[in-house]
């Protein structure tokens, strides 16, 4: 009824690290509580990305995945070892460094419009006003939201903010683009079709892109490699899991293929073994202290 | 049907309280008899500066409209003072330790002072009643500003700030762009608080100072014992201030829902 998925004849990249792109070498990553205890996020990360590569990450929520994003986008710096592109230390951000948050994190006072044209402005500050409109109209419908241009970030939906997010970062025209979690908010719908448009621009525009998601199948869908980060407190990566399908790839055939349900087993077996292996040291690990930020809250101070 | 009767409530039970307080008032009147007039009588003694508001008969023999008009033009000088010390003020402790583990206790220590004592000194620096109304009215009501704005700079969300960074927004920009709308609708929390301690500042600063304004009105008529006019001029205060303070809410709530 159905057939395994073909195997690429010759792999979309020469996985043997071509070029290396992202490279990571013995990074650890904590954070002091306010009490001034010093807990660990992330330890021993060793991780080459390809250039061109499509790399999906995948780990539980907590795991430290949103700090291994801040990391490669020069939000934070590591406590311990260093992270290069092309060779060159990361010390900050950086507009060859596109990033899509996890909240979208879009400013709500602009228009869908303006958030990217934010984007556009910075990156091509000698456009014309004409010019910058074209540009911010072109990348608004590479994800289909020509139609909401003028709309603000209130006015949209969970999926149409994730693309005007995706739409912002694009427009820095980076060669490399981080994506943390930029699905996992939206509903299965909207996620399949963002995956799809996701996997369409990277086709099309073939820059090396590090997805962090809680989803193995979209990984699956997604990614050239895909790497499990372990549970949390202090994760690390584990080994490599390469993904032989050829593209596109079709979700449905995808849920049945045999090799892409051995790896899913696989992936789920390691992280499984993983999550065991911390809950075992038997350590009380204390909860991040945050409080989510609440913008209705008023606060009056007289 | 249960809808229209709340609107009937809603517009009907502000009117009771008014009659139920002028009813006191009257009650009082007739026992505090010679001292406290009562309603009717004052608006006897009132009529004349409320019918004819815009009449300018004297310094101080004017329509109310006209006094309040003055009170007002010394308000937006002050207020307008308080805003632009104010604002920058609290962007620097927003976004400074630094600074506001230095100025913040000071700035404790200043807040409470009352206008009462702020006006002397006013009157001391500038000698002339006029910009010492300015100042104390300044200095006293920029303390909502500051610390709204002060708060609203700290509030501001971590993402807001990783976009500006991922973006490599300069330091103006980031200002410009992200900051100051993300701050503003604190900032006009403040601006409205700032704006009714104002109101209350300009008339302790008119008594003291005798000018032609709501408060010098009311204190002159409380010298020649005209007690009718102490309570058309607190009537009028009242209702000033509650019209600015509707007003600056307005204002704010158009603003939040733009920014939010």
């Amino acid at each position: 009824m159905f057939s395994p998925i073909l195997i690429d004849q010759e792999p979309m990249n020469p996985t043997a690290p071509a070029q290396p792109c992202i490279e990571l070498r013995g990074v650890a990553k904590g954070y002091f509580t306010p009490a001034g205890d010093k807990v660990p996020v992330l330890r021993d990360l060793n991780l080459t990305v390809a250039e061109g590569e499509f790399l999906c990450i995948v780990g539980y929520s907590g795991a430290g995945k949103t700090s291994l994003i801040s990391l490669l986008a020069g939000l934070t710096k590591p406590d311990v070892g260093e992270v290069r592109v092309r060779n060159e230390l990361v010390c900050g951000p950086s507009l060859e460094r596109g990033v899509v948050f996890q909240n979208y994190s879009l400013l709500p006072w602009l228009t869908a419009a303006d958030n990217v044209a934010l984007a556009v402005q910075k990156r091509f500050p000698d456009l014309s006003a004409a010019q910058r409109t074209a540009r911010v109209r072109h990348y608004l419908e590479l994800v289909n939201l020509g139609h909401a241009a003028d709309r603000r970030p209130h006015q949209l939906s969970g999926g149409m903010r994730q693309r005007v997010s995706v739409a912002r970062a694009l427009a820095l025209d980076p060669e490399i683009l981080l994506l943390d979690e930029p699905l996992s908010a939206l509903d299965a719908l909207t996620r399949g079709s963002l995956q799809n448009e996701i996997a369409d621009i990277w086709q099309r525009e073939r820059k090396t892109v590090v997805l962090i998601t809680n989803d193995v199948d979209e990984a699956l869908l997604l990614g050239d490699r895909i790497i499990p980060l372990t549970p949390g407190p202090n994760a690390t990566l584990g080994p490599a899991f390469a993904v032989p399908f050829a593209r596109p790839r079709e979700r449905e055939a995808l849920t049945h293929d045999p090799v892409a349900r051995h790896l899913r087993r696989e992936i789920f077996a390691f992280l499984t073994e993983a999550s065991k292996a911390t809950a075992d040291t038997g350590e009380l690990v204390p909860l991040p202290d945050v409080r989510p930020f609440d913008l209705e809250r008023r606060r009056i101070v007289a | 049907m249960k809808f229209v009767r709340l609107r009937w409530r809603e517009v009907l039970l502000p009117f009771v309280g008014v009659a139920v307080v002028l009813v006191i008032w009257w009650a009082l009147s007739l026992i505090h008899g010679t001292n406290l007039p009562s309603p009717a009588k004052t608006w006897e003694a009132s009529k004349l500066y409320v019918l004819h508001p815009l009449t300018k008969r004297g310094e101080m023999d004017q329509g109310v409209l006209l006094l309040t008009w003055n009170s007002l033009r010394l308000v937006a000088q002050g207020y307008a003072l308080a805003l632009v010390i104010g604002v920058p003020l609290g962007f620097f402790l927003g976004l400074s330790r630094w600074f506001t583990q230095s100025f913040d206790p000071i700035m404790q220590v200043l807040r409470p002072v009352s206008p009462l004592a702020w006006l002397p000194l006013g009157l001391v620096l500038f000698q002339q009643s006029k910009p010492a109304a300015v100042f104390t009215i300044a200095i006293c009501s920029m303390w909502p500003t500051v610390l709204n704005t002060a708060v609203g700079v700290r509030s501001i969300p971590q993402d807001y700030l990783n976009v500006a960074r991922v973006l490599q927004l300069t330091r103006w920009q980031t200002l410009i762009k992200v900051l100051l709308p993300a701050t503003l609708p604190y900032m006009f929390t403040g601006f409205r608080l700032s704006l009714g301690i104002s109101w209350l500042v300009i008339v302790a600063a008119e008594m003291l100072t005798g000018a032609p304004g709501i408060g010098g009105f009311l204190w002159q008529e409380y010298n020649s014992l005209i007690y009718e006019h102490i309570i058309l001029c607190i009537i009028t205060i009242g209702v000033v201030g509650f019209l600015l303070d509707r007003l600056m809410s307005l204002v704010e709530n158009r603003l939040k829902a733009v920014t939010t």
